[in-house]
């Protein structure tokens, strides 16, 4: 656990099951004590990137290293520093909450009260059912077991693989609160997750895409590097709306974000481009279309970096 | 940390709602019905005599029949076809046809030929059945013959050593022990460990300092241990219910049950690393059990098999078991005379187990 040691280093990270590409050349490092976020869709590779770190899949090429010991030669090491917890439930549903984190403290060789601090706020909440089965807690409560048995041995990098995926929206925030939390408290997280809004929680994201590392950076940084000018449009008939902005010259990508659509200006066009467009759809039938100049966010970087 | 992996798998099997019953239970149930069910021996034979002579020499043969053991009844029929049809219905299994000069054969010629046909839809009774009436026809001839010419005859005493009243409960059970083993030492811990893959808590293990070999003897310390009892549940219940005892020692009992304990955890093991579902994981369980047992000589003997499934019984590590185990119970074999199958016991021990270990990190 040397502090000079980045947490998590991957370096030319590809992984492949027979024909299907799962990975494909990542590479990036975390800080100590950051919360860094893995962000991409379902089959974007998150998961694959996860089971090699923490050493349950062995890459095909390149390397990856946790706290500067490899993943591949000195896997017992990283097994003991690491903390998991895997997007599917997978502690043992026929034990209780308290035997559970009993078991799990067990294996790791530490008595669940030394490291009782770094749980208590989560496990505080379980503390009404420590001897209810672990199969009979609600979602919502088998989420923050999984957490206290991960943490409950101190791990120095916590691995979080989709931790919120079908998980309540304010049951989302309390969770992303507790992350705050441990961070606060030393411990480097990485996290995987779909929702573009949690990529604002993380210090720093990398976003991926079919098992392709887009880019790593802040989530400020990330949306003060993209280039384009970005435009908002709503109106009535919006299927065809899209259609038509994918037809107009200037647009260089367009695509349905929410309620409106959201499309990026070709540098190329240096004029008004909220007028041109306005007039462009106009033309075409859409007197009730409304074109107004945006911010970009995460997602649409997302959808930049994804479409180059 | 290896007592909290043991004292989990404990836990895990005593507060499963069925497990516990069954483990209990099915040796119990087993020891009680398996010997009487899987009984060889053939009895209430039903024979229909077509009696053509109708003398009083062919009355006497069939109601020696009726006098046999084997025998519950004779019906007397009119003709081969009636018979015929009675074996057709069900209604019986054998047919004896005395021609209409048996008794004038026998008087003039000293010679007479009956006809038996036997229904062989169930093979195996058809012919003892066949061969049981042979038996009461030549014991017939011999004293017809007798008495009227007093020829010496060979006579042919059979004495059936180790087990004298060929009481196929004593041949039972030492089998049903092999069976016994093989489901609870071997296929229930597979099954646990394919269902932590399917679960998923195999992956929350595999990122802890746990060892594989740690995780794996963890899992197969509980069934063994239960193994044990069973076979003390298995000796005590022989006792009482059949007054079977291993004439051999207890210790080689235990020691050589061991031995196979390890082969069939080895095999399940095996088994587990190559399935990722508990359904794939049972059907293949049952496909090997099933072939081990019929290839084992439990049912059938062996000896009497065609050359491929001698040679598939050679490599049935339960036939070598249940030789031992029939060996101990009834001829009283020490460690000596067994040396043959208990090597070859040992050599699947080693090779399944060492296949298991190799594959197991293969497949992770």
């Amino acid at each position: 656990m040397s502090a000079d040691k980045k947490p998590v280093v991957a370096e030319n990270l590809s992984k492949s099951f027979g024909q299907v590409t799962a990975l494909q050349n990542i590479s990036f490092e975390t800080e100590r004590g950051e919360m860094f976020g893995v962000i991409g869709p379902d089959g974007a590779g998150k998961t694959t990137l996860f089971r090699i770190l923490t050493t349950l899949l062995v890459q095909s090429s390149g390397d990856a290293f946790v706290d500067g010991y490899d993943v591949k030669g000195d896997f017992r090491k990283i097994r003991e520093i690491i903390g998991y917890m895997p997007g599917k439930f997978s502690l043992y549903g026929d034990l209780s909450v308290e035997e559970n984190l009993n078991f799990f403290a067990s294996i790791f060789k530490v008595d669940p009260k030394e490291n009782y601090h770094l749980i208590k706020d989560i496990f505080h909440q379980l503390e009404p059912f420590r001897n209810r089965k672990a199969a009979a807690l609600s979602g919502g409560m088998k989420q923050k077991l999984a957490l206290s048995c991960a943490l409950i041995h101190k791990p120095s990098v916590l691995f979080l693989d989709e931790p919120t995926t079908g998980v309540d929206p304010v049951s989302r925030r309390e969770f992303w609160q507790m992350l705050d939390r441990l961070k606060s408290m030393g411990i480097t997280i990485i996290v995987s997750t779909a929702y573009m809004d949690e990529a604002l929680l993380c210090d720093r994201i990398a976003l991926m895409k079919n098992g392709i590392l887009l880019g790593v950076d802040s989530p400020a940084g990330m949306v003060a590097s993209y280039k384009e000018r970005l435009l908002a449009i709503k109106g009535g008939d919006m299927h065809s709306i899209l259609k038509a902005l994918h037809d107009i010259d200037i647009v260089k990508s367009a695509y349905s974000f929410g309620h409106e659509h959201h499309a990026a200006i070709s540098p190329d066009f240096t004029g008004d481009a909220v007028e041109k467009i306005m007039l462009e759809l106009t033309s075409r039938g859409f007197n009730d279309a409304l074109v107004k100049n945006i911010n970009p966010s995460v997602e649409d970087c997302y959808m930049e970096l994804s479409a180059n | 940390m290896f007592k909290y992996l043991v004292e989990k798998e404990f836990k895990q099997i005593i507060r499963n709602k069925f497990l516990p019953k069954l483990i209990i239970g099915y040796p119990i149930v087993m020891m009680i019905l398996m010997p009487h069910a899987a009984n060889l021996d053939i009895k209430n034979i039903r024979v229909s005599v077509v009696d053509g002579a109708n003398s009083s020499l062919s009355r006497e043969l069939y109601r020696k029949v009726e006098a046999s053991d084997y025998f519950s009844s004779v019906y007397v029929v009119q003709s081969y076809e009636e018979a015929l049809q009675s074996v057709e219905r069900s209604k019986s299994d054998i047919i004896l046809e005395i021609p209409a000069s048996f008794e004038n054969d026998i008087v003039n010629t000293g010679k007479a030929s009956v006809y038996i046909a036997s229904n062989s839809v169930d093979g195996l009774r058809g012919s003892v059945a066949a061969s049981y009436l042979a038996t009461v026809v030549s014991e017939y001839s011999r004293q017809v013959t007798q008495v009227s010419q007093a020829l010496p005859v060979v006579e042919i005493i059979s004495r059936s050593r180790f087990n004298p009243s060929m009481d196929y409960k004593v041949f039972m059970v030492p089998a049903l022990i092999a069976m016994l083993i093989t489901i609870i030492g071997g296929f229930l811990p597979a099954l646990n460990i394919v269902s932590e893959k399917e679960a998923g808590t195999i992956e929350q293990m595999n990122v802890t300092p746990v060892g594989k070999f740690q995780f794996i003897a963890a899992k197969l310390i509980p069934y063994w241990i239960i193994g044990f009892i069973i076979l003390t549940i298995t000796l005590i219940l022989s006792k009482l219910l059949y007054g079977i005892v291993p004439v051999g020692s207890l210790l080689v009992f235990y020691l050589l049950s061991s031995l196979f304990l390890l082969v069939v955890s080895g095999f399940g093991l095996l088994i587990s690393n190559y399935s990722s579902t508990m359904q794939q994981a049972m059907f293949v369980m049952f496909f090997f059990l099933l072939i081990m047992i019929l290839m084992s000589g439990l049912f059938t003997p062996i000896a009497s098999m065609p050359l491929w499934a001698k040679a598939i019984s050679a490599i049935n590590p339960m036939s070598y078991f249940i030789e031992i185990m029939r060996m101990v119970f009834l001829k009283g074999g020490n460690l000596y005379y067994l040396a043959k199958p208990v090597i070859i016991l040992c050599g699947f021990a080693v090779l399944f187990n060492t296949w298991a270990v190799v594959s197991y990190h293969k497949t992770t």
